[in-house]
């Protein structure tokens, strides 16, 4: 085998380990789809009228609005719970008998954030399903679903490298579990819940400037036909940032472990 | 594959190639040194002791010999390979167990060592039936399809070696491996240790136990505040202190003051008022020393028998004992536990 068939057997290897203990303990992925789909519920049925009446419309115009910034903030925090999985590997003793095999270093990590993105993904559909059986209505086509799955699936991939970095600066999985609060706090600052422009001054400018908001506006464009404009490249370009940076962070972090 | 490799010499005499061998490691943490130049060589097929208190740098140097972590100073080589140019080499030929059982909680006894086959690329067939040996060998076929959060401290121990032993390494370093076992799982241990270096394995142990380094090891180093204060095998170092004697205390300085008359050669003890006679302590020995005493009429307050064990060198050579501070018995000074990480 070449290295990089290696390379690739050592990941699906780790990959499958973190499958199976996902399958194993579906609490932890469930878990992370009961927030959104809670809050998706909290938002339509108890504040729904009110805020629907606000921007115009009624409680089902709202769901329509509400669905796409769910979805991103369910995305964006079930990536989070890679932090856990890694921090919980690396402050137990299976990390050292990994390190003293002649297996390719970068599979603990591949296995991790790939696996992590499967399950978000699991729950981001378990999210839509509520949505459409709760009322929302997209009119995109099959094509746009799956720009919009794709799409989807940039934002986790970005966000989980992120949030291996946040799991291996962690001493321990309880610090580890608080870190994903700040990445599910930041769509409330952002167009997810009421447009931004709805906001004060201050908290408008970071609400159009933070990563979630033109994420939201993506997805919202792709599911219900609004226009995107530049919002599609700026988000693009955020999920590559925050992919490039919790890459390259995880890396450092993960080999300078070893450099001791 | 490191299966396919298996060490030329299984005897484990002086002249087999070394399968593990280290010049000058040295390894400081900020400004506390915890190895400072320590030199091994390890015949392939022998077991290797390194026997030490906690804080003494055992662990430092297996996880250098392991490639977990880099030495600052100094080279070493594991199976042919240089741990700091070659790790990967070394990886093949290794396995470790350290002090706290690796393993995947979340897993079954039988999915840990089917991950380790995987990892091992051993492929699915010679996967199975390996996993399916160890499982009988270690004794945790019956919960082979338990998950390992549910062990006890033995099987996890077990399981942990088992997992260790998917890949037949060269090599195995072992880190305190009955540290918090009881007894039986001890014995347990030791037979294990047996078997695998009768099938030609090498093995590295480090230990706070005197009784295993006796058991265990052809050789034995003592490791002190990282430096090798000793090393030979059991024999060798119990020779490097005192022989058997017989220590016999006396009520009175006269009585004391005839009896060292009486024995010219005996090691005396004026503050005590105690004699050390050499001798074995056997019953002819004794019987011929009590005549002498009532021969010269002289009548002892009480006398002990001592033949050197493994604790009287390790006391005598790390100076740790009665000498230096006062404390007399087994264990060592209660070093803070390193934790490097």
């Amino acid at each position: 085998m070449s290295t990089l068939a290696y390379a690739v057997h050592d990941s699906m290897t780790m990959l499958r380990r973190n499958l199976k203990h996902a399958i194993r303990y579906p609490a932890v992925g469930f878990g992370s789809a009961m927030t959104p789909i809670l809050m998706l519920l909290l938002f339509v049925y108890a504040f729904g009228d009110a805020i629907g009446a606000g921007m115009g419309g009624g409680r089902g115009a709202y769901l329509d609005y509400l669905t796409p910034g769910i979805i991103v903030m369910g995305v964006a925090a079930g990536s989070m719970s890679t932090s856990i999985a890694i921090c919980s590997d690396m402050t137990e003793g299976i990390i050292n008998r990994f390190r003293t095999m002649n297996i390719t270093r970068s599979s603990f990590m591949t296995g991790h954030v790939v696996g992590s993105v499967i399950q978000t993904m699991a729950s981001a559909v378990l999210v839509v399903a509520v949505a459409l059986a709760v009322g929302f209505r997209s009119g995109a086509t099959p094509l746009e679903w799956l720009a919009a799955a794709g799409f989807l699936t940039a934002i986790a991939f970005g966000v989980t490298w992120l949030s291996a970095a946040l799991g291996l600066i962690s001493k321990t999985v309880e610090s580890a579990s608080n870190k994903p609060l700040l990445i599910q706090f930041l769509p409330f600052l952002g167009s997810a819940f009421v447009p931004a422009d709805s906001m004060s001054p201050g908290l408008r400018w970071f609400a159009e400037n933070q990563p979630f908001t033109p994420m939201t506006e993506t997805l919202r464009g792709l599911l219900s036909g609004s226009r995107i404009g530049n919002d599609g490249w700026i988000s693009l370009a955020w999920c590559v940032g925050i992919a490039l940076v919790g890459y390259a962070w995880s890396r450092s972090l993960f080999n300078g472990a070893t450099r001791r | 594959m490191p299966s396919s490799v298996m060490p030329t010499s299984r005897s484990g005499v002086p002249g087999s190639p070394a399968a593990v061998s280290a010049v000058g490691l040295r390894k400081a943490y900020g400004d506390k040194t915890v190895l400072d130049g320590i030199d091994l060589r390890i015949p392939a097929g022998s077991v290797f002791a390194l026997l030490g208190p906690n804080g003494a740098g055992k662990t430092t140097t297996v996880q250098i010999l392991s490639t977990l972590i880099t030495a600052d100073g100094g080279q070493a080589q594991v199976a042919g390979h240089n741990v700091a140019t070659s790790p990967d080499g070394v990886r093949a030929a290794i396995g470790v167990t350290g002090q706290f059982a690796a393993l995947d909680d979340l897993l079954t006894a039988e999915e840990n060592l089917l991950l380790m086959a995987d990892l091992l690329r051993l492929g699915k067939r010679e996967g199975r039936s390996r996993t399916g040996e160890l499982l009988e060998r270690f004794d945790i076929a019956d919960v082979a399809h338990k998950r390992a959060a549910t062990f006890s401290g033995g099987m996890r121990r077990r399981l942990d070696l088992a997992m260790t032993l998917v890949g037949a390494p060269q090599v195995l370093f072992l880190d305190e491996p009955t540290t918090g076992l009881d007894p039986r799982s001890r014995r347990t241990m030791w037979d294990t240790v047996r078997s695998l270096v009768a099938g030609g394995t090498t093995v590295f142990l480090t230990t706070q136990y005197l009784e295993e380094a006796d058991q265990l090891a052809d050789r034995i180093a003592v490791l002190d505040d990282g430096r090798i204060v000793a090393e030979g095998t059991a024999d060798e170092l119990k020779a490097r202190i005192p022989g058997s004697h017989v220590r016999l205390r006396f009520p009175d300085p006269a009585a004391y003051g005839r009896a060292a008359a009486a024995f010219p050669g005996a090691g005396q003890d004026d503050e005590n008022l105690a004699l050390r006679v050499a001798g074995d302590g056997g019953l002819g020995t004794l019987r011929t020393l009590l005549d002498r005493l009532d021969t010269a009429g002289i009548r002892a307050a009480d006398f002990s028998v001592h033949t050197p064990d493994l604790d009287d060198v390790f006391l005598a050579l790390t100076g740790h004992g009665t000498t230096d501070r006062g404390t007399t018995g087994t264990a060592a000074p209660p070093h803070p536990e390193e934790t490097p990480r």
